[in-house]
């Protein structure tokens, strides 16, 4: 099939308003977290207090003894139904409920059910449990010789082929190590004008969705129903599957709008232990996290970051070694992935014929730490953005001017030998230098008060090889539903997937009705992650509707309808029937190409189906009297190929600035002796309307991705890649100062200024 | 649980209602339990957020923080109020043309305060909208769309 075959009828590009808009600004849209079902019991967990600990003991008496309280469960109670109970996407690593050992504070060791949420809650922090602690190790770097380990033995879930070597291995906290060899490093670095080395850290952070992760679920006659706020169903219905020994067909898992996901709410979060619950207590059970229990359940990995390169007196990277620690805290999760897929773009967008990287990802006591918004990427970038720009300085160069030098063409090959295509980098670049007002002179500031500016660019490889499956259906009247698993978090994927279906057909978007992921009815997606459901989805979507088109006309034709006819969908069916009567549907799926990377080299002709890049533009003015700073301009240039809906992406894009804004100057997760200090709003701060920057600008670069649905390609993370570099380097320009690790602090700031001083700040 | 409870009178969405409440329960809980009515969303739990909020005698209150004993006598204004007769009030028409939300989870929440804001200031200058949703968080981070609807509604209100 030619996807490119699709000639637009006007439904894509139009910035429509979102298909549920109405349903949002009522607060009637549907979601998990107001889900309920007669005769529901609530659960509330009782979590470790300790990092590291064999359980001695759970005493759940007293929990027992409260009145209204329906059961208290434990991991023994769950190993009882389930004899495996450890799921998770890359190892089969976390337990439903901690058995035999906790691994981190906050970690889920008991429920307690009862009808009433106050009678639970009081009842889980009536179970009492005893530990014998266990060293721990927090740091990435460390865990790697440490000899506390997390984990007694690994187990590869055995779906990931380069995870295989690490069966049964002991000993160890590394659970993935990705490497990648081109050309000759150590050579270059010997012969080279130049060679910088730094090393870039950044702390952990948590999606914080405002709707907290919740499932629901209920079995009945040998069958399970998981309602839950996930952005990978099909997945959840496959691990569920496999957790309980059942077919796929006897688990439903279904989803409604989530109130926020960005990676979070993927693979297994509440879903397993909710469908034990249900099992067990033989009455529908929910459990909806606060919070405060969002920061015990999934992060961003922290990351430490060495990078060293070489570089021409004229200012050409001829080599960059790049060792990139992941702090995958207890359990795997995705971070495999994260650690791996990343990891081969460590090197940037650059074209630099000698790299060498290695990527590790580590266990440790601390939360686990998966997919957010990005998937590893905007650490790199953090790192080798704030690299390029001490380069650039350092050689007296034009920061965006050696970007130019060294920028990745279309056509060459990236690190891993894949040739780059329709990856716009200089149009991003130079779009964002011009927008920010680059090479122009500028009030610099006076007195204590100095401003700069600064740049940053980054891009992502899309995740591959995974597959979408869509299913158009066309009713009696004409009227057509889309059947697709592709879960709508914020994203605007109701009203993008209903664009692209309507324009397939000729019809008004509008008119499409879009049904919410649901396995009963909903064909497989992999999962709404990585950028990836506008290019998947969308193409298993276009395939879908040229199906329908051809089961149309072949229709037509068997009634005898002369072909260019015209005649109405509706006309047609009731010709065929008699009546307003029957269904055409159209099935469609996709999975790019892709070969996987040699183990040694990580070298390969077919790593991604597209690329995705984003530059950002920053002005900042710093109080060198106090090291407060204040961010005057943020501009964010993103490349989609063909957008949508313009309106939608623009909002996606200012929307990732703000977020990855919180992450640079707000946002971190505190911890003692694996305590976590501040697991609240009130500690943890989001950026708020007052933190906005007084221009906050997101734009898009006309281009068309080949072989992407309309020339579209996916946009949701890429908001966030350059944000963190462009602003330490808009500092670094104000005040000569560097921040090396994330957050960016006034007090970082101060110190840092002080020490260029010549007049350092004790340490505290 | 067994704290006594009692009977509060109130006006809900216009119309009067009473409710049998524990001292314990938070208003967000007596609209959810006693009335169905899930416009208002508990996220934080804490007061920091804004999800949750309801207009209590005109004013934005965290319904997840404020007790149901003291809305007893109040005029109590949830979400699913404002299109009451099947017509979208400005705010809401001007979220939506400004594209004010992503997720929509906090979207109630701001725009019972956008409402208050223009009951009290009309014309509000950027100062006075970043005042009255500084109590507000939105993680999708679509703050930039959502002053431009705020000012929206604003000339939609004046023009009516
Ligand atoms: S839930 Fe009430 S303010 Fe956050
Ligand atoms: S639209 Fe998602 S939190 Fe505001």
């Amino acid at each position: 099939m030619n996807d490119t075959a699709f000639v637009s009828t006007g439904q894509v590009g139009r910035s429509l308003p979102r298909v549920e808009a109405r349903a949002k600004v009522t607060g009637t849209a549907e979601y998990i977290h107001n889900f309920r079902l007669p005769g529901m019991l609530i659960g509330k967990i009782c979590r470790s207090t300790v990092p590291h600990g064999r359980i001695r003991h759970i005493d759940t008496s007293a929990a027992a003894a409260i009145p209204g309280v329906y059961a208290i469960v434990t991991g023994e109670d769950i190993r009882k139904i389930i004899p495996d109970p450890y799921y998770g996407p890359a190892f089969h690593d976390q337990p439903i409920l901690a058995l035999d050992k906790v691994r981190f504070v906050g970690e889920p060791v008991a429920v307690a059910l009862a009808a009433d949420p106050h009678i639970a809650e009081n009842a889980a922090r009536a179970i009492t449990v005893e530990y014998d602690e266990l060293p721990a190790v927090y740091d990435e770097v460390e865990a790697v010789t440490a000899t506390a380990y997390v984990h007694d033995v690994l187990k590869p879930a055995g779906t990931f082929a380069d995870l295989k070597h690490l069966v049964g291995r002991r000993q160890t906290n590394v659970a993935l190590d990705f490497h990648l060899r081109r050309g000759d490093v150590e050579a270059e670095f010997a012969a080279a004008d130049h060679v910088f080395a730094h090393e870039f850290r950044t702390q952990q952070v948590m999606h914080t969705p405002l709707e907290p992760f919740v499932s629901v679920a209920e079995a009945a006659n040998g069958a399970v129903t998981i309602h839950t706020a996930s952005q990978n169903p099909s997945f959840v219905r496959v691990e569920i599957a496999r957790l309980l020994g059942l077919k796929e067909n006897r688990v439903r898992v279904r989803t409604a709008f989530l109130g926020g996901g960005f990676g979070g709410k993927l693979y297994i979060k509440l879903e397993a232990l909710v469908t034990a619950l249900t099992l067990i207590a033989q009455r529908p059970v929910k459990v909806s996290l606060t919070m405060e229990e969002q920061f015990f359940t999934i992060t961003r990995h922290p990351c430490t970051f060495r990078i060293k390169s070489a570089v021409t007196k004229d200012g050409r990277v001829t080599a960059r070694k790049c060792e990139v620690y992941y702090n995958g805290g207890a359990y795997a999760d995705i971070g495999p992935r994260v650690a791996q897929k990343s990891g081969f773009a460590a090197a940037g967008p650059y074209d630099i014929a000698n790299v060498h990287i290695d990527s590790f990802e580590t266990y440790t006591n601390r939360p686990p730490a998966g997919a957010l918004r990005g998937f590893g990427t905007p650490q790199l970038v953090w790192a080798y953005e704030s690299h390029t720009d001490l380069i650039a300085r350092a050689l007296s160069l034009d920061p965006v001017e050696f970007r130019r030098r060294n920028l990745l063409r279309d056509g060459r090959p990236q690190a891993t030998g894949t040739v780059m295509r329709d990856a716009p980098l200089a149009a991003v670049l130079e779009r964002a230098a011009a927008a920010i007002g680059w090479g122009q002179p500028f009030d610099r500031g006076s007195g204590p008060v100095k401003r700069g500016r600064g740049i940053a660019i980054g891009f992502k490889a899309s995740i591959s090889p995974t597959a979408s499956v869509a299913i158009v259906n066309l009713s009696g009247d004409g009227s057509c539903t889309l059947y697709c698993g592709t879960v709508d978090m914020g994203q605007g994927s109701t009203t993008a997937m209903a664009q692209i279906a309507a324009d397939c057909l000729g019809i008004e978007a509008e008119t499409v009705r879009v049904i919410a992921a649901d396995t009963d009815v909903t064909p497989y997606d992999m999962g709404t992650l990585g950028s990836r459901s506008t290019y998947h989805m969308g193409l298993a979507i276009q395939r879908a509707a040229a199906d329908a088109k051809a089961k149309l006309a072949a229709l037509a034709a068997e009634l005898g309808v002369p072909e260019g006819t015209n005649l109405p969908i509706a006309e047609l069916f009731r010709r065929k029937y008699g009546a307003q009567a029957g269904n055409i549907i159209g099935t469609g799926s996709f999975m790019p190409s892709h070969k996987s990377p040699d183990p040694q080299t990580g070298q390969t002709d077919d790593a991604t189906p597209y690329w995705m890049s984003a530059a950002t533009g920053c002005e900042v003015e710093v109080d060198t009297e106090t090291g407060r700073f204040r961010i005057l301009r943020l501009v964010n240039v993103a490349d989609c190929g063909t957008a949508i809906n313009p309106r939608i992406v623009e909002t996606q894009l200012t929307g990732a600035t703000v977020m990855q804004l919180g992450f640079t100057v707000y946002e971190g997760m505190e911890f003692t002796d694996g305590q976590l200090r501040n697991p609240s709003f009130a500690e943890y701060k989001i950026p708020g309307i007052r933190d906005m920057p007084a221009r906050l600008e997101g734009e898009i670069v006309t281009s068309r991705q080949g072989g992407g649905p309309f020339g579209a390609k996916g946009v949701g993370e890429s908001g966030t890649y350059a944000v963190s570099p462009a602003i330490a380097n808009a500092i670094h320009d104000a005040v000569g100062v560097r921040i090396s690790a994330l957050p960016i602090t006034a007090e970082k700031v101060y110190r840092a200024l002080r020490e260029a001083a010549g007049n350092p700040l004790p340490e505290d | 649980m067994t704290a006594p409870s009692r009977t509060i009178a109130f006006t809900l969405n216009g119309r009067p209602v009473t409710a049998e409440v524990a001292p314990h329960h938070t208003l967000i809980e007596v609209l959810r339990d006693g009335f169905g009515l899930y416009g208002a969303r508990e996220s934080c739990g804490q007061g920091l957020c804004g999800c949750c909020t309801v207009l209590l005698d005109g004013r934005g209150v965290s319904s997840c923080l404020y007790l149901a004993v003291f809305a007893d006598g109040a005029e109590l204004v949830t979400v699913e109020h404002l299109a009451a007769g099947g017509e979208l009030d400005p705010v809401q028409e001007a979220f939506i043309e400004a594209g004010a939300f992503q997720c929509g989870f906090c979207t109630p929440g701001f725009v019972l305060m956008t409402k208050q804001l223009l009951d009290e200031h009309p014309d509000p200058s950027d100062d006075q909208i970043r005042h009255y949703l500084s109590g507000n968080l939105c993680r999708c981070g679509t703050y930039p769309q959502i002053v431009e609807a705020v000012k929206l509604a604003a000339r939609k209100r004046g023009s009516v």
